[in-house]
């Protein structure tokens, strides 16, 4: 019989702060998104076809050069980690801004570098400097560890066919990355059917995609390919983790900001005890998501062997606490909380996507459960 | 030179060792010389066991020394002593304080209990009603009173101490802080049966207890401020403790997990999971608190960590009894006993179950440091109070 083994704690400890850079970092793109990414711009726009302002995203992506955190210096990008695409992500959930980072700078990037190919390098260059966005054609539910979709098709010579639903940001893409049985391939935006749905969160707009015959150019084999998609779902989860901790502390703060002003009972509501201890487990709960966020980020910055248990913990917890905290925010704001004009639901609509974005809490503690030893029944 | 770099400290562990090898030097001897050589708490000041270094290399140090097998001061037995006393002491003690008390605190030769709670004051601690006054030819303190749920009293050789100097001025104003020796005629100490069976808390009885004006701690009237000191320290010696992943209460529980395939149930899994994340996040959220400690910016996570400690415990520690199934019906023992220590792990998951009840009591209650959250964090304003000007004499009791 094998002796059950208790998950090694990593050797090194993880670094759990912000470094200056960092914080720079996250000034730069707070005073632009404060700028240029206001709650009432955001409300103007989310209703029309184009909810992402190309402008904003050029000076995120090239301005700042966000777009090329995670990419080297040699291919055209900053060459930073992780940890600076996190923080960049804490910044955008916080703003709740429509805009393609996380499906273009982070996930279609990994697959690209995960390529490891000359034939990626051109694509990549274009991504990291903003000229040109580029997303997966997967489901925005599509989680690390979960069986990848074979929904497209070669029908020889790279065309290919088939449809993707749920497929996020595709309306601002220029380039598609589909994953067909043949392989990896980009294929122009405009050579595919892209039709908008209706989602729940209008601040990360979804597409049906479908492929008729369409031209791609090869970028990797199947094997390649699907290797480098599993490790971009697993960045991307744990990158997620930073924008809900963004959401979550701005639904906080706003709402102790709120109970203070607001009277009721001849004194502020945020006086009464059963208000404070609301606020304060929430508090608790944001300092925590703070932790694991970082932890995952860092773990995958230094490609640490524990990135992958670290991801689903922070995954499965910090899920449910952007969600809660949107929805004391939506409760504590009272009547206002539930106008359109009050921001409050477009924090509720993307914490609520987001916990079922690259896989729910509940099938990352499935994966914890994996990773654990802790087997099910 | 004080030694300041991970390299210097290193090499003095080693020196240390080479000069008393752990296989061979008798367990207090070491535990002197490593005192003496400033690897006790190398952030306190070179003479009183450090070396003025910072804090966050203390893991280096430890982590050396458990390698090499080197006896521990056991800090559950002391654990008042050194995450309470002692860094009140180094704020507010004379040169002489710290002499005298620290050395033998950390050694564990002198056990520490805190004198804090009363009858009628305990959340509300600064309503304490202990009675100090001075006698002026002797320069003694005569103290009376009666403290309740002193942890260790039975086993203390001093306590820290909180007294009511001057009942005319409002409750913050008029308590000083004492140092007290717990062997002195006028105190008495009785077990106080709790929730588990055996009795690790006590009354204690305070009658013309004498205490030397040179046992104060701070100025007459100021014991205020320094109880918050040590209440402060309470908070975060529970939170910055280092454990590793699938350390504490959730150890056992997983334990039994694995090797009791036949106890597994869907719903327990589930929950089970949710506790395994939750105790990592904690694992990693005091993480955090230590490495914010280090680099000089103490936040107010603290408070935040004893909160989550206190509900993990309790929530784990009930899944378990549920997942032993019948063995989760019956109790270690009942009989009457006097611990010398809180061991958590050593024990049964019905005493954990129970003793985990304390742990949103002890230290100041989960609602009590919700609100210092609420309020101090979050700079919610407090709730209307009409008792901050009132003399203390007056207040409703
Ligand atoms: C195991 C254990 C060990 C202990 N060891 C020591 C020790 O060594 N030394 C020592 O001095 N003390 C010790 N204590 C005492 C402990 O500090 C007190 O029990 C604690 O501060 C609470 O005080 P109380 O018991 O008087 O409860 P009370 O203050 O009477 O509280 C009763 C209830 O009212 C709630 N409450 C009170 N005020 C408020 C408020 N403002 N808002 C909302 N709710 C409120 C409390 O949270 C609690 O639920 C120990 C306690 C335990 C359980």
């Amino acid at each position: 019989m094998t002796t059950p083994m208790t998950p090694a704690t990593p050797s090194a400890p993880a670094d759990l702060l912000y470094s200056e850079a960092e914080e720079e970092l996250r000034t730069a793109v707070r005073s632009l998104l404060e700028a240029r990414g206001t709650p009432a711009g955001i409300l103007a726009r989310i209703e029309t076809d184009r909810p992402h302002d190309p402008a904003l995203w050029r000076t995120l992506a090239a301005g700042i050069g966000a777009a090329g955190l995670l990419v080297p210096e040699k291919l055209g990008g900053q060459g930073a980690s992780h940890r600076e695409a996190a923080v960049v992500l804490e910044e955008l959930g916080r703003a709740v801004v429509p805009t393609p980072y996380l499906t273009s700078a982070v996930l279609a990037t990994e697959i690209l570098l995960g390529c490891d190919t000359e034939d990626a390098v051109p694509l990549l260059r274009e991504l990291a400097s903003g000229r040109q966005v580029c997303v997966p054609a997967v489901p925005l539910t599509l989680a690390p560890g979960a069986p990848l979709p074979a929904a497209v098709r070669d029908s020889g010579g790279g065309t290919l066919t088939g449809t993707v639903t749920s497929v996020a940001d595709a309306v601002a893409a220029d380039v598609l990355l589909v994953l067909a049985d043949t392989g990896l391939y980009a294929v122009p935006a405009a050579s595919a059917g892209i039709t908008p749905q209706v989602p729940l969160d209008l601040t990360r707009p979804l597409a049906t995609v479908t492929l008729d015959a369409a031209a791609g150019t090869r970028l990797a084999d199947p094997a390649t390919a699907r290797a480098a998609v599993a490790g971009a779902l697993l960045s991307g989860a744990g990158l997620l983790a930073s924008e809900q901790l963004g959401i979550a502390e701005w639904c906080l703060t706003e709402t102790v900001g709120y109970l203070k002003v607001r009277h009721q009972f001849n004194r502020p509501v945020g006086s009464f005890q059963a208000l404070k201890h609301r606020l304060a487990r929430l508090w608790l709960d944001v300092a925590s998501a703070r932790a694991a966020a970082r932890a995952a980020a860092d773990a995958l910055a230094t490609q640490s062997p524990d990135a992958p248990l670290t991801v689903a913990v922070a995954q499965a917890y910090c899920s449910g606490v952007a969600v809660r905290a949107a929805e004391e925010c939506v409760q504590l704001h009272g009547g206002i909380g539930m106008t359109w004009e009050h921001p409050a639901h477009l924090y509720l609509k993307r914490a609520k996507a987001d916990s079922l974005a690259l896989g729910t809490a509940g099938h990352h503690r499935g994966l914890v459960a994996d990773f654990a030893e802790l087997p099910a029944p | 030179m004080t030694a300041t770099t991970a390299e210097q400290l290193l090499t003095r562990v080693r020196g240390l060792l080479a000069a008393h090898p752990p296989a061979t030097t008798p367990r207090t001897d070491f535990l002197r010389a490593r005192f003496d050589a400033g690897l006790a708490w190398v952030h306190y000041p070179e003479g009183l066991g450090g070396l003025g270094a910072p804090r966050s290399l203390q893991a280096v140090v430890d982590a050396e020394l458990e390698a090499a097998g080197a006896p521990d001061n056991d800090p559950r037995r002391i654990g008042i002593g050194l995450g309470m006393a002692a860094p009140t002491i180094l704020a507010y003690g004379t040169e002489e304080q710290k002499r005298r008390f620290l050395r033998p605190l950390w050694l564990g030769e002198e056990v520490w209990c805190q004198l804090f709670s009363e009858p009628g004051a305990g959340s509300d601690l600064a309503a304490l009603g202990t009675r100090a006054v001075l006698e002026e030819e002797s320069g003694e303190w005569v103290v009376d009173g009666q403290k309740v749920w002193t942890s260790s009293a039975h086993t203390a050789r001093w306590a820290i101490l909180i007294a009511r100097t001057d009942p005319a001025q409002p409750k913050h104003r008029g308590i000083t802080y004492f140092l007290c020796d717990m062997h002195d005629p006028g105190v008495e100490v009785r077990p106080l049966r709790q929730i588990t069976g055996e009795a690790e808390f006590n009354e204690v009885f305070l009658t013309g207890v004498r205490i030397p004006d040179a046992h104060r701690l701070g100025a007459v009237g100021e014991g205020w401020a320094v109880a918050r000191t040590t209440l402060m320290n309470e908070r975060v010696s529970i939170g910055g403790m280092r454990i590793p992943r699938e350390g504490g209460m959730i150890a056992p529980v997983a334990a039994a997990w694995r090797e009791r395939p036949a106890l597994r149930t869907h719903a327990l899994h589930q929950r089970l999971l949710e506790l395994w994340v939750e105790a990592e996040v904690a694992r990693l959220t005091g993480e955090r608190l230590r490495q914010q400690l280090a680099v000089g910016q103490p936040g107010p996570e603290g408070s935040g960590m004893k909160l989550t400690f206190a509900r993990l415990n309790q929530e784990i520690s009930a899944l378990e009894v549920e997942l032993l199934a019948e063995e989760g019906l019956s109790y270690e023992e009942w009989t009457l006993r006097r611990p010398e220590l809180v061991d958590f792990t050593g024990r049964d998951a019905g005493y954990r179950y129970l003793r985990a009840k304390g742990n949103s009591i002890e230290g100041g209650t989960s609602e009590v440091l919700l609100n210092i959250v609420a309020e101090r964090v979050l700079g919610l304003p407090s709730e209307p109070r009409d008792d901050k000007d009132l003399a203390w004499k007056d207040l409703a009791r």
